[in-house]
């Protein structure tokens, strides 16, 4: 029965981590390679996204949106626009950490053959980038996994709520001493779904991984 | 009334609700400061078996979800307390589950720090006759904690958002008062608003405090500023 | 110009016998015994990697002998009984990476085991500590913090840390092989100093003018056993083995003769 969950928990981190990369990169990129107003938005919408507890961004464009403006979003929707947008402020900050990662000769050495700051950009800079975020974004995706559940607070069916509705038909009587398995089953299910999607990532930065590039650890003598 | 006015009027309950925030955090993240110091220790320094353990505590509480660990402490140990004779209040229940979930993060922090002290220190300390409790007290942990500062921020800010959680226990945080505020005056919209401000001006206030007390303890040489020869 | 000690009074400071040490498959140690009697300064010199820093290291015991025992004076310290904390008070180790408490003052980073372990007073502690850095010629960097000291001063504060604890004997572990060539000299004339004042001192160096100037003895090391000793003397110039010769000649030239005097 829980496991009914889990194909809504699995659509809603995958919609929201979505929104939160196609708006993320933009954002990262913007707050590195920006005009100095762009830098500027883009800092504050990163303090907003990343400020506000996820809880209320859900309430605000759920409950806010339907009561006070009449804009009636499917619980569905509202749950992935708010986590989203607020990955996106998280995500932006992979980017720019990893874009600024990428060694300052490197640019400069791509400038000396003649390109141009875009086809460096593109072809040298973001390649490593993209490597470097692979680590951190990977603890991103489990953040996200784990805040999925927070949309059970308007009423999506994912893995949490449905945790919720089974406890509460059972929890009278003797039901109740079942309240803590169902949670620990409910627990374990996430455990599952965060290693198998770690993982996953992990075989992406196998084979995107370029030898001696790394972040590095200590060096042992 | 318009939304100025509105939000004045409001703000008193509110700021009751954002007391009662402070105080979860407050209590959950030393909770979480003092169990996580333990379980880096036990994690660095341990014999095997006490490894196996805190690394198993970790990773649970870092791969679940808090509400769900909350959902678990709230609803699901309560019939086996009772059998014991304890009743736990929704406040109790959230400052344990928050604080057990953010001690497995801060484990986490402190372990980093502490293994990035380098080894030379430990043997300078150990060659000069000290134990390995005297070592971790005097040598390591003075500079692991100057370490872990930038990292500690963020969770401390983490317990601050994630405080709101306690709204699904009911319990009069800041979200939950301003659902009930909406309950009387429907104005659901700006009253979210006026919730998230005031947790922004939380989140940016503290952060200037600990940014404070980072600059206060630093010592040259020290911590993400320092270069590593 | 030889330090006292070479009169041989009689008393044997640090006696190892036959240890062997392994790393995975690697023999490091291979049976190494000698003695060092007190006031005597001996150094020991060999390829990289022949084991000099482990043998150091089995001495205080950071790392375990495989076979064999080390008696400082008349307690056997490879015996797993012996309170190894408290033998360590009365050995010195420095370090070839200095290894100060990055998060404590020069003055602190001497003082803080005669406060902690030795448990002495504060204000006698720091007064020790003071008197020994004026020792090592460094009484006014007291309340500066490693970084903020060059690489010659930093090992200079740990020679004062080590002293401060009135070892009886220091090992050095290459002490100046991380110091830039200027700063050499300065770490040297400490720790000619200190072997003209009669401590006891075993060195892993390439030094050979600090070798030429205060050793007594110097020991020769290569895969894991000891391939000679001598008096520095005996050693440049009557080698019994063509290895040691060669070996000799390569770090004079390499190295010089910095240090003598």
């Amino acid at each position: 029965m829980l496991a009914k969950g889990v194909p809504m928990t699995i659509l809603l981190t995958l919609a929201l981590l979505g929104l939160g990369l196609t708006a993320g990169i933009p954002i990262g990129f913007a707050q590195v390679y920006g005009y100095r107003p762009l830098r500027i938005a883009s800092a504050i919408y990163e303090q907003v996204f990343r400020g506000i507890p996820a809880l209320v961004l859900i309430l605000l464009l759920y409950s806010g949106l339907a009561r006070s403006f009449h804009i009636l979003l499917p619980a569905f929707a509202a749950s992935v626009l708010a986590l989203g947008l607020r990955s996106a402020a998280y995500q932006s900050q992979i980017f720019r950490g990893a874009i600024q990662s990428v060694p300052q000769g490197q640019m400069l050495a791509a400038r000396s053959i003649g390109m141009s700051r875009m086809q460096a950009i593109r072809s040298i800079i973001l390649p490593q980038a993209f490597r470097l975020a692979i680590p951190p974004w990977t603890n991103e995706f489990s953040s996200v996994l784990k805040d999925t559940s927070l949309a059970s607070a308007i009423g999506v069916l994912e893995l949490a709520r449905l945790g919720s509705l089974i406890s509460t038909r059972i929890q009278y009587g003797r039901g109740a001493r079942w309240i803590l398995v169902i949670w620990i089953v409910v627990a374990l299910i996430y455990l599952v779904l965060t290693y198998a999607g770690n993982w996953s990532l992990g075989f992406l930065e196998d084979r995107f991984r370029i030898p001696g590039f790394e972040m590095k650890g200590r060096v042992e003598r | 009334m318009n939304f100025f006015e509105f939000a004045w009027s409001i703000l008193p309950r509110l700021l009751d609700g954002t007391v009662v925030t402070l105080e979860l955090t407050a209590f959950s993240i030393s909770l979480g400061f003092g169990l996580g110091i333990f379980l880096a220790l036990g994690r660095v320094y341990g014999k095997p078996p006490v490894r196996i353990i805190s690394n198993g505590y970790i990773q649970f509480f870092r791969g679940t979800p808090l509400l769900v660990q909350l959902l678990l402490i709230y609803y699901g140990l309560p019939p086996y307390l009772a059998m014991i004779g304890i009743r736990i209040s929704p406040f109790s229940a959230a400052v344990i589950a928050l604080g057990l979930n953010s001690a497995a993060y801060q484990a986490e922090y402190f372990r980093g720090a502490i293994q990035s002290i380098r080894m030379g220190q430990m043997m300078a300390a150990r060659s000069m006759g000290m134990s390995k409790v005297q070592a971790i007290r005097y040598v390591i942990l003075p500079q692991a904690l100057r370490i872990v500062i930038p990292s500690w921020s963020n969770e401390l800010i983490y317990g601050i958002k994630y405080s709101s959680l306690a709204y699904f226990l009911s319990l009069t945080e800041l979200t939950f008062t301003g659902k009930k505020i909406i309950a009387k005056t429907a104005r659901t919209f700006e009253t979210y608003i006026i919730v998230a401000l005031i947790y922004l001006a939380i989140v940016l206030i503290v952060s200037q405090l600990l940014r404070m007390l980072e600059n206060r303890v630093r010592v040259p040489g020290l911590g993400e500023h320092a270069e590593h020869r | 110009m030889v330090p006292p000690g070479d009169e041989t009074s009689g008393n044997v400071v640090l006696r190892v016998e036959n240890l062997h040490k392994r790393y995975g498959k690697e023999e490091v140690l291979r049976g190494i015994s000698f003695e060092l009697r007190r006031g005597e300064t001996k150094v020991v010199i060999g390829p990289s990697g022949t084991g000099k820093s482990t043998l150091l290291r089995c001495i205080n015991q950071l790392s375990m002998p495989d076979a064999g025992a080390v008696w400082l004076e008349d307690v056997e310290i490879t015996n797993r009984k012996v309170d190894i904390n408290a033998v360590r008070q009365s050995i010195g180790f420095v370090f070839q990476d200095f290894n100060l408490f990055s998060h404590l003052t020069a003055l602190r980073n001497v003082s803080i085991g005669l406060t902690r372990v030795k448990k002495m007073k504060k204000e006698d502690a720091l007064e020790k500590a003071r008197s020994e850095l004026a020792r090592v010629g460094l009484a006014d960097k007291a309340d500066a913090y490693p970084a903020e000291l060059s690489g010659g001063q930093q090992q200079r504060v740990s020679i004062a840390r080590a002293l401060a604890m009135d070892p009886k004997l220091i090992l050095f572990d290459e002490p100046t092989s991380a110091l830039d060539p200027e700063l050499i000299g300065e770490v040297l004339s400490v720790m000619i100093e200190l072997a003209r004042s009669g401590m006891t001192m075993l060195v892993v160096s390439h030094e050979m003018g600090f070798a030429r100037a205060v050793a007594n003895e110097i020991i020769f090391m290569e895969g894991g056993i000891i391939l000679e000793e001598g008096s520095p003397a005996q050693l440049f110039t009557h080698s019994k083995h063509e290895r040691t010769k060669q070996f000799l000649h390569k770090i004079t030239e390499l190295y010089g003769e910095s240090g003598d005097e």
